[in-house]
Parts: structure tokens; C-alpha cells; sequence
């Protein structure tokens, strides 16, 4: 397997688990980024704490980096109009379906609940069919 | 107030293990979906580990309805397989298909400087208005 990092993707995973415990555990919401994203830019309630939330997102690694002295890697398409395109399809597409890869992927699998299980199936089904139709026209080589 | 500082620290805690995860890297993500060219499956172990940990406290938590903070538990009622939830699925999966970030990643990774991050999260927010506008 390629590039293939279980330790520190476990590691990572179990914190992220961590912390949809502790939000909800705390705020009685559930830790759905597309969701938190959304309704700090259209709804007036919850908007300062959800301000909070993403900003902690971003502190975190900042913290991260400052305290271990590490950096990452970052490596994405440098088409323009390919992220244009991506970052509308996912505004919109986990507005219209309630959630993303948090929301969906570990909230509503960890509550068993069938859509959210459905929506992780069927983003994760399109995503690998976007990402074989791409390398087909020699991206991602 | 304390909402707010658990929201804040929340924040920071899932902020940090999407960096130790290696998921702010938008070809890791790539790399999962590539299950036919050098696959890496590092992202299932990023959900799992983190449904270890949720899964058992949602159950523990299953009746309660206020928070520790005395606030109102609202979980999502909805449970019909509504065409929305497909459709909205199958665009979601093609844009992060397409260049490798969510939303969870895109907002952390403001913290890498990384300029067409911010275009990404401008589409997203153009993307979740024309959603509230149109389709809503």
C-alpha cells in the first residue's frame, strides 16, 4: 500500500473523536463542519460559539506546528477552475444532504443512524468514481 | 460563556487531529479515493479511530436531553431516504473527489498559508447559499 499511515491516522482519528464528544457532550450539538461553516454565515443563533469552533480549527494545528516544530505536507491541484468548481459542489452538496465527512462520516455512523450511513456510502462511492474518471485525463499522476 | 470556550476548545482538539491525521493534506484524501492507483486506506482508520471513541458515548448519552452545560440536546429527527440526501451526497463526493478537501480540512488548513484555500472556502460558502436560495 501506498503511502500508507495507520499509526498516526488512528492517532488523529481517535482526537477528532475526542473532541465530538467533548462539543457534544458540552453544547448538546453535534460536530458537523459543513453544518458549523454554514450557519455561522446564515443563522443567528449559536453564531458566536460556532465562530469559535471553526476558529479553533484553525488554532489547533497552529499549535500544533509551534509546540512539535513540525510542518506538513500540502499538495493540491494548481487548476484554479478545479477548485472553484469543488468548493461549490461541496457547499452545496452537504447543505442538501445534512452533513459531510463529520457530520455524516463519524456523528451519524457513531449514532447508527441509516442516512448519515447512506450519504458516507454514497460521497465516498462519487468521490472514488471523480477520482478514476480524473486519472483517466492524467491528473493525479 | 463556557459554550463558547468548550466550542472554541472543541475546535482546537478536532483542528489538531485532522493535522496528526494527515487529512489537511488534500493528496492523502486523493490517495484514498484512488482505490485502483496505489491506494492508501489511511483515511478509514482517521473515521474508525474516531468512531471508537464517539459511538460508545452517544449510546451512554442516548437519553439524555440537556447538556452539561444545561443546553437543549437537538439530534437530527429526519429518517427518510429523501432524494436530497442522494443528490446532495453524489455532489459533495464529486467535489471532494475532485481537488481532495472537505470542509473540516479546508478551514484547518487556513493555518498553512495556502492562498487557493481561501478561493476553496469562498466557493464552498457561494455553494452553501446557492443552496440555501435555490433549493431550500
Amino acid at each position: 500500500m501506498y503511502n500508507f499511515t495507520p499509526i498516526s491516522a488512528l492517532t488523529g482519528g481517535i482526537i477528532i473523536g475526542c473532541s465530538v464528544v467533548l462539543f457534544f457532550y458540552t453544547t448538546g450539538r453535534l460536530a458537523g463542519i459543513s453544518g458549523i461553516f454554514a450557519n455561522v454565515f446564515t443563522n443567528k443563533s449559536n453564531r458566536g460559539s460556532n465562530l469559535l469552533f471553526l476558529l479553533g480549527l484553525v488554532l489547533g494545528p497552529l499549535g500544533y506546528f509551534y509546540f512539535t516544530q513540525s510542518t506538513v505536507s500540502f499538495e493540491i491541484t494548481n487548476s484554479f477552475i478545479l477548485v472553484l468548481i469543488a468548493g461549490f459542489l461541496v457547499g452545496m452538496g452537504t447543505r442538501m444532504s445534512g452533513g459531510c465527512t463529520s457530520g455524516h462520516g463519524i456523528c451519524g455512523i457513531s449514532r447508527f443512524s441509516i442516512r448519515s450511513i447512506i450519504a458516507t456510502i454514497a460521497f465516498i462511492f462519487t468521490g472514488v468514481i471523480t477520482v478514476f474518471i480524473l486519472q483517466q485525463f492524467g491528473f493525479y499522476l | 460563556m463556557s459554550e463558547k470556550i468548550f466550542s472554541l476548545f472543541s475546535g482546537i482538539i478536532f483542528g489538531t487531529g485532522l493535522v496528526i491525521s494527515g487529512m489537511t493534506n488534500p493528496e492523502k484524501v486523493i490517495g484514498f479515493l484512488s482505490i485502483t492507483h496505489n491506494w492508501d486506506a489511511s483515511l478509514i482508520f482517521v473515521m474508525g479511530g474516531a468512531i471508537i471513541v464517539t459511538a460508545p458515548f452517544f449510546y451512554l448519552l442516548r437519553n439524555k436531553n440537556k447538556s452539561l452545560l444545561g443546553l437543549d440536546i437537538n439530534l437530527p429527527q429526519k429518517k427518510d431516504l429523501d432524494k436530497k440526501l442522494f443528490i446532495g451526497s453524489f455532489l459533495f463526493g464529486a467535489g471532494w473527489g475532485l481537488v481532495g478537501l472537505c470542509p473540516g480540512p479546508a478551514v484547518s488548513s487556513i493555518a498553512l498559508f495556502e492562498p487557493i484555500t481561501l478561493i476553496f472556502l469562498l466557493a464552498m460558502l457561494s455553494g452553501v447559499l446557492a443552496n440555501n436560495i435555490f433549493i431550500k
